[in-house]
């Protein structure tokens, strides 16, 4: 079972503190880490291969430093990486995001399976997972917390998952080749191992450009973006509720002076 | 923290320990604490790491390396818990006796799954009337045809009951005194070898101590360690002299976190309207520590590096390092207690953990009487003449 897993590097949010002048977001210092929902979907994948054999990929879009998340992955046992980075790529918004990861992964050519986290710790979109799956026109499952069965030896290869929904959770068939998000129930990610840590040092790992993915300027980065950031803020805190206390008729009686007083 | 000059692939070791220690000990250390439970889950998570093959040669299934790597990991696991700890490097202290005197076969029997962290060890030596006298084990093993059969009691060890494999000293010749010793590798599930109880500790409480009950338990020739009669006491001097910077680097540790504890909470503790981390009184005694752990950590890796480099008569600089450090653990400790106040001495805090494990630094592996006992006769016979 061939295996891609797509990652984000993103600031540690452990870290990051708020300006209290501006209300945005102090970066400088800040650690960069992979986005941790995008850590259940690297041990997703290793577990699988683990289970059925194959080879894993991870794939991330991002300026040189995200290399650093790149080993992380190798370390933890991914067996390739490739590297996405170019100055075009630049601003480009979820859209474009996803169809720049999508032609990583078309070139990859041999796949059964994408995984992606639910969504990234910074962005909180939950949109380039599902683009993805757009792009390349694949079934998709998004906020998988369990993949129940794997039938390999089908024709479609088939794949039975739990997806979370507001109420409850959803079993879905899906065929493969597929992507899913996943949710932190579904596993708890590894540690590196000091093998993997060596290994991964050693990695000569692939940058690609937008040459290399056949893209044309205007469809990435920020001309190619159909978004645009107008605002960032603060949501305001939820105020604190208030509990009733009582014999049920005072209660009932307070309550609708509470609701009347509200209207 | 000086640089102590480490490699790479040191560093790795070292940022990968912390790792393993914040992310999966620090959670459930309280706990393990509290409830004197075995830290399986540490133990899974340090095998993982690869954090058992440290020391072990890559023909053995281990990653190579020496004792400054071991005592590297050593310190970081500390700084979070000397009970996960205590476990760790006590399995290293069973090990040792392998590596270093094992046959061949032994070597490849063992040493594989000592890496890969599928089987803990123990080391035993000490029973009830052979504490700091380790010559006087009363624990005899009987040669019969191609067997051996074991009859004795041990007791305060570490990783007893939780340990796959376990190397025990036993008189093999008891009017020879120590040179009647004889080092056995027995395995969990032994017929006729047994757990006893399950001791209460002051501190480490997340290691595991118990009794090993040997009652007729025979087990096959060549488990004796090294094939030959004899090696008891000597394999048990060596791994000592390999292990004691281990148990140093474990108070290094344990003092650093306890110093790391007491700066973040002077810094943020406000009376008469600052922030204790303001007043001289509170500064000295933070310089102080921080210079000692230093120089203790200065020991630690120096003698580790001369263990690697195979100096010879490495025994009191080895003792050295022991008693330094724990002594410096157990003054850092109680200082960082101190600069709490009365909230240090409640368990809400995890400072006053640092001071009860800090204590048994000071007196296993060789109290640090014995220590001294060591150092000075070294002195004796380098200046004495």
């Amino acid at each position: 079972m061939n295996i891609v897993v797509c990652i984000k590097q993103v600031p540690d949010s452990t870290e990051v503190r708020i300006d209290p002048e501006t209300n945005t977001l102090i970066r400088e210092g800040v650690a960069s880490i992979i986005n941790p929902f995008d850590m259940y979907a690297i041990e997703e994948a290793i577990r699988l291969k683990e289970r059925f054999g194959g080879k894993t990929t991870v794939i991330t879009m991002g300026p040189p430093q995200a290399d650093d998340a790149l080993r992380e992955a190798l370390s933890m046992g991914i067996d390739e990486a490739v590297h996405l980075s170019d100055r075009a790529f630049a601003g480009s918004d979820t859209w474009a995001t996803s169809l720049i990861l999508s032609r990583a992964v078309k070139k990859i050519a041999q796949f059964d399976l994408l995984v992606c986290g639910k969504q990234a710790s910074d962005g909180d979109t939950a949109q380039v997972g599902p683009g993805i799956a757009a792009h390349l026109n694949l079934p998709q499952a998004t906020y998988v917390r369990r993949i129940d069965t794997v039938h390999l030896d089908t024709s479609p290869k088939i794949m039975v998952v739990e997806r979370l929904v507001e109420e409850g959770y959803e079993i879905l068939e899906l065929q493969l080749p597929a992507l899913i998000t996943v949710v932190k129930e579904i596993n708890e990610p590894r540690l590196p191992s000091l093998r993997g840590k060596m290994k991964a040092r050693k990695e000569q790992i692939p940058v690609w450009t937008h040459k290399d993915l056949n893209l044309e300027e205007d469809k990435i980065g920020l001309n190619g973006s159909p978004t645009q950031v107008v605002k960032i803020f603060t949501p305001p805190a939820k105020q604190g509720g208030k509990i009733l206390q009582g014999e049920p008729k005072d209660i009932v009686e307070e309550l609708y002076k509470e609701i009347k007083d509200f209207l | 923290m000086l640089n102590y000059g480490f490699t790479e692939e040191q560093l790795m070791i070292k940022d990968l320990a912390r790792k393993v220690s914040e992310e999966k000990i620090k959670p459930k250390s309280k706990e393990w604490d509290e409830k004197e439970e075995f830290p399986a889950e540490a133990i899974k998570a340090l095998a993982q790491s690869d954090l058992f093959a440290l020391c072990i040669p890559e023909a053995y299934g281990g990653m190579g390396g020496g004792l400054i790597e071991l005592c590297i990991a050593t310190e970081e696991v500390s700084r979070i818990d000397g009970g996960v700890a205590a476990s760790y490097a006590a399995s290293f202290l069973g090990m040792f006796p392998i590596l270093l005197f094992g046959t061949e076969e032994q070597k490849k029997k063992y040493l594989p799954q000592i890496a890969s962290g599928k089987s803990l060890t123990a080391f035993a030596i000490t029973e009830p009337e052979a504490g700091s006298d380790a010559s006087a084990v009363a624990t005899t093993a009987k040669k019969d045809g191609p067997s051996y059969v074991i009859n004795g009691l041990k007791h305060f060890i570490t990783n007893g009951g939780d340990a796959d494999i376990y190397t025990i000293i036993a008189a093999t010749a008891k009017n020879k005194g120590p040179r009647g010793l004889s080092g056995f590798i027995v395995e969990k599930g032994d017929k006729g070898f047994d757990f006893g109880k399950k001791e209460e500790k002051l501190g480490i409480r997340a290691s595991s101590t118990r009794e090993l009950i040997f009652q007729d338990c025979k087990i096959p020739q060549d488990r004796l360690l090294g094939a030959r009669e004899g090696l008891g006491f000597i394999a048990t001097m060596k791994t000592f002299d390999q292990s004691r910077p281990g148990v140093a680097s474990q108070a290094v540790g344990i003092a650093q976190g306890a110093l790391e504890l007491a700066v973040a909470y002077a810094h943020q503790r406000v009376q008469f309207g600052q922030k204790i981390s303001s007043f001289q009184g509170i500064q000295w005694m933070l310089a102080d520590m921080s210079t000692k752990v230093e120089a203790a950590r200065s020991l630690v890796y120096s003698v580790a590096r001369a263990v690697d480099r195979g100096d010879k008569d490495i025994a009191a600089a080895s003792a050295q390092a022991k008693l330094f450090a724990s002594d410096v653990a157990m003054e850092v400790t109680t200082q960082a207690v101190q600069i709490f106040g009365g909230y240090g001495y409640m368990k809400d805090y995890p400072v006053e953990k640092h001071m009860r494990d800090a204590k048994i630094t000071q007196i296993y592996e060789g109290t640090n009487q014995i220590q001294k006992g060591i150092i000075a006769l070294h002195l004796v016979r380098e200046y004495g003449k």
